[in-house]
């Protein structure tokens, strides 16, 4: 437990002193403000309310780019320097090393996320009588649980791999499949559309959390995709003692 | 305190280490040496805990490499070869990230313990990024030590220093293996000279020779190498010097000079003096001196290569 902790910490320090951090927090506010911004433009001249959706649906969106910039080093990297080598002779188990990055990654994007709250509370102030608060918590549950897994996703790539670029590109892949894998199918209504869609993280998010339902099972669902990546990324860390 | 059976590393098929046995006592200080490619990263990699072997046995303190890693883990101390650091944390941080990783208690008290045993106090805060390679290596070596290690495996660790700062390091591994188990890689034989109590020489992945230095250079000598200087033409005297008792050989070293190489046991140096005087020259030098390591060094992973490329023609 300790050392998750000493290595999370590690790890934000380290995105704290490199611009990819600011460059993600800042091109997330960019992005979000100016859609913010545009909507409220178009509320005004059709005199109806905007909800918080339109800021929190582009936020999940955007995580599909962001989260490998931020996560893409973290094993590959210290992989490439050689300092793999100090940590994993250090008393720490693999997967205290592999949990300790990941939840690294999800406190930088908690933290990113807090930010974009400021958004709806303008909102709040603009509109009579107040935002749907309910879609904002359960938006904003749903965009963390999704962020969490995202990140996972992105830890497991970078152990998988000894190059950062190419982990970024194997988990913007992945994220971009897993947020539309069931779209080609439910167009052409063929069969296993059910496991697709089940697979489908965007299937878990619209219809439930961004329309302010939070269901357990969407719940369990990011949850053990989490768990899961952790573990192959445990497991590919290993593995790569054994090369 | 260090005991290794049989151990083998393959990486896919390129067999690494072929075979590995020594034992390494406590409180032992032993050289590593090989030339490129021999296997000792490997086996220092093996050791520290990073690589699983392919198969043999090895333990730490009676402790089993792999069933209790992380209990030998806390008990070594270890410097890699390419002495990785991060380059965006201070000197001071990163070590205490490290003591922390250990659970060490006290942990700022060792870290300016170990930096003032390196010699680094003063640019405690500075960022890793701006270091030289000297002063990299010795806070690699500070890393390595901060936990106050029983054993301590050193790859390398005067590669690439000044003179003056070889002799800082070399100084650090002498104090601290008075009561700790250091094993060393070089390619420097005049540091195993220095500072070791035993030597291993590994060549391919095989343990060569294991032996404490001054032992392996009379062992390995084949007795005493006499240099001969006169003031005129040496040639007509080898034919002489070949029929002294002892003597195994003789070689030419330029006109006036020759190199003999007597069995131990025997002294042929008076003999020796007076062919050269009967001959009607000056003997201007005449004196013994011992091979050094380097040339025992070459001979035996010569031999060792040749022996090789018989076994492999044989088998071919
Ligand atoms: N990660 C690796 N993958 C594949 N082969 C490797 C790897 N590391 C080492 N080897 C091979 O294993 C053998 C032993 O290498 P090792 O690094 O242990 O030698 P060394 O004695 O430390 O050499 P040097 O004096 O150059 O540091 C070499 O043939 C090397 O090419
Ligand atoms: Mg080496």
């Amino acid at each position: 437990m300790r050392n998750i902790w000493t290595i999370s910490k590690r790890e934000i320090e380290h995105y704290l002193a490199s611009p990819v951090a600011y460059l993600a927090a800042f091109a997330l506010m960019l992005i979000i403000g100016l859609i913010f911004f545009t909507n409220i433009q178009v509320a005004f001249l059709y005199t109806s309310a905007p909800s918080p959706e339109f800021i929190i649906a582009p936020i999940a969106f955007l995580l599909i780019f962001l989260v490998p910039a931020i996560t893409m080093g973290s094993i590959a990297d210290e992989y490439k320097t050689g300092t793999l080598e100090t940590i994993m002779t250090a008393p720490i188990r693999d997967w205290e090393l592999i949990i300790g990055k990941w939840l690294g990654g999800v406190f930088f994007f908690s933290a990113l996320l807090l930010f974009t709250w400021v958004f709806p509370l303008i909102l709040n102030q603009f509109i009579d009588p107040g935002i749907d608060q309910g879609i904002l918590v359960s938006g904003y549950l749903g965009v963390f649980l999704l962020m969490a897994a995202f990140v996972s996703i992105g830890i497991f790539t970078s152990s998988l791999l000894n190059n950062s670029i190419a982990s970024y590109f194997l988990t913007f892949a992945i994220l971009l499949l897993l947020w539309m894998i069931s779209a080609p199918s439910q167009a052409a209504m063929t069969a296993g559309n059910e496991i697709l869609k089940y697979l489908d993280f965007s299937e878990h998010f619209y219809p439930t959390f961004l329309s302010g339902v939070i269901d357990l099972k969407d719940v369990v669902f990011y949850l053990s995709a989490t768990g899961v990546m952790l573990f192959l990324g445990t497991a590919s860390l290993e593995a790569r003692r054994w090369k | 305190m260090i005991e290794v059976a049989g151990l083998s590393k393959d990486y896919g098929t390129r067999r690494a280490l072929d075979g590995l046995n020594f034992n390494i006592h406590k409180g032992e200080i032993v050289g590593f040496l090989g030339p490129n490619g021999a296997g000792k990263t490997t086996t220092m990699r093996i050791l520290a805990g990073y690589l699983p072997p392919t198969s043999g046995i090895a333990t730490i303190d009676g402790k089993d490499l792999i069933k209790d890693s992380l209990a030998i883990r806390r008990i070594t101390g270890y410097l890699p070869e390419t002495v990785p650091l991060y380059n965006d944390m201070s000197i001071r941080g990163y070590l205490s990230y490290m003591g922390k990783l250990r659970h060490l208690k006290k942990v700022d008290d060792l870290v300016d313990e170990a930096l003032t045993r390196v010699d680094l106090s003063d640019r405690a805060d500075g960022y890793i990024g701006n270091l030289s390679k000297g002063m990299r290596q010795r806070v690699g070596f500070a890393q390595a030590i901060l936990h106050d290690p029983e054993v301590l495996l050193l790859d390398e660790p005067t590669i690439g220093l000044d003179p003056s700062q070889i002799h800082e390091i070399r100084n650090l591994i002498k104090e601290y293996g008075k009561q700790k188990t250091i094993l060393f890689s070089t390619h420097i034989l005049s540091e195993v000279q220095q500072l070791c109590d035993r030597v291993l020489i590994i060549n391919k992945g095989r343990i060569l020779v294991e032996d404490s230095p001054e032992q392996l250079q009379m062992r390995l000598s084949g007795g005493r190498n006499v240099v001969i200087r006169v003031n005129g033409n040496i040639a007509p005297l080898m034919n002489a010097f070949k029929k002294v008792k002892g003597v195994t050989g003789v070689t030419p070293v330029g006109d006036n000079a020759a190199q003999v190489i007597v069995q131990p046991d025997f002294e042929a140096r008076p003999e020796i003096a007076r062919i050269v005087l009967k001959e009607g020259l000056d003997l201007i030098e005449l004196r013994g001196a011992d091979l050094s390591l380097e040339q025992i060094f070459i001979q035996l992973t010569a031999e060792d290569k040749s022996s090789a490329s018989t076994t492999s023609t044989r088998l071919e």
